[in-house]
């Protein structure tokens, strides 16, 4: 790790730029999930949030609750991952908004179902690394959506890791949206660490 | 539960004895690594994330790491009574959560947290005695003080004892 200044200087402006970033990426998400579903959506302010590994295991209800995890890594001119974590009830709730069907129908995250899931976290990371290559001018390019639906904690563990190389805090990012029914959505953004101040750079933001 | 409980958090330790239960929610592809001591009943739970702190600049935080978490965890068992030449190990966890094609190297980190941990308990002289890692899913961890019973609960899977 050759940067010119500390990581805790870069920790304090990233994450207000991150922010930022998360302010407008989850505004263009919901946008997208409104049109996809074609419902009005209202969205809450985000709230971005700094946390120990403790409080990471815990910050989306307990360590134990299951929720779906869908991940994806970035590459081009960052690299890194990006996290979207629904909690099971909102998951449920879009899978079938998107599949026409009753809000009371059951979800057994089924091959379908999962699909749809998969679609869901293609639009809303996909609208929340938009709001980041257009503010950048950077490249950002994701793979394919990966899907996990286990124990938050476990989830969580996946970020929580790759935060844990550069420091003991990671920053989540907490949206809600809906009409009728709230749903609630966590980003995690995670670039690796050469990949700061390109961003910050892009942004020109002087160190 | 009617014994004493005590939670253990990502990147944390804690020991206890008697009937003391130890535990940890929702491992990942973090390691739960319990230390036992049959006679005096002391048992000790890490909760670690990466396998190796010398591959890391910012590295204080010891219980964050495989190495110094397990030789932390060591010492504060020993200052308890316990004795290292009784002290057995079991380790769970390591899953990898997500099927990633591996752009990044944290894939398989699970993987290197598993290995690291066997790693650190062969140089310590601790004999590992029984392990549950890999696959693709979190586990919840409860290390029993009285007997040395490790439980692993999962989703959707039976209770295990290891």
């Amino acid at each position: 790790m050759s940067s010119p200044y500390s990581l805790e200087d870069v920790n304090n402006i990233y994450f207000d730029v991150l922010k930022e970033i998360g302010n407008i990426g989850a505004g263009n998400a919901t946008t997208a999930i409104a049109s996809m579903l074609q419902v009005k959506l209202d969205m809450n302010v985000p709230k971005v949030q700094l946390l120990t590994f403790p409080e990471l295991g815990s910050a989306i209800g307990d360590e134990e609750d299951q929720v779906v995890g869908i991940f994806l890594e970035v590459g081009s001119d960052i690299s890194g991952s990006m996290m979207f974590i629904l909690t099971l009830e909102s998951a449920k709730f879009l899978v079938n908004k998107l599949m026409y069907r009753d809000e009371n129908t059951p979800v057994l995250f089924d091959e379908m179902e999962l699909s749809a899931l998969k679609e869901i976290g293609n639009i809303i990371t996909g609208s929340y690394l938009n709001a980041l290559a257009s503010m950048t001018g950077l490249t950002i390019t994701p793979s394919i959506p990966y899907i996990s639906i286990d124990m938050a904690a476990a989830i969580l563990s996946v970020p929580a890791i790759e935060f844990g190389q550069y420091g003991d805090h990671a920053l989540l990012i907490q949206t809600e949206f809906g009409d009728n029914v709230m749903i609630d959505g966590y980003f995690i953004l995670l670039p690796e660490l050469e990949s700061y101040s390109k961003i910050l750079g892009a942004l020109g933001i002087q160190m | 539960m009617l014994s004493d409980m005590i939670k253990v958090g990502m990147a944390d330790l804690k020991t206890g004895q008697g009937n003391d239960v130890i535990t940890t929610l929702g491992l990942g592809s973090c390691i739960g690594i319990a230390l036992y001591d049959p006679m005096k009943k002391i048992g000790g739970l890490a909760h670690v994330m990466l396998p190796d702190s010398t591959a890391i600049k910012n590295n204080t935080n010891i219980a964050k790491f495989a190495d110094t978490g397990i030789t932390e965890l060591l010492n504060q068992m020993l200052a308890m009574g316990a004795s290292k030449a009784r002290i057995v190990a079991k380790i769970a966890g390591g899953a990898k959560m997500f099927e990633m094609k591996g752009l990044s190297n944290i894939g398989n980190v699970g993987e290197r947290n598993a290995e690291a941990s066997r790693e650190t308990l062969k140089n310590l002289g601790i004999k590992l005695i029984a392990e549950d890692c890999g696959l693709n899913y979190g586990r919840t961890v409860e290390l029993y003080c009285d007997t040395g019973k490790f439980l692993i609960k999962a989703v959707g899977k039976d209770i295990k004892e290891i």
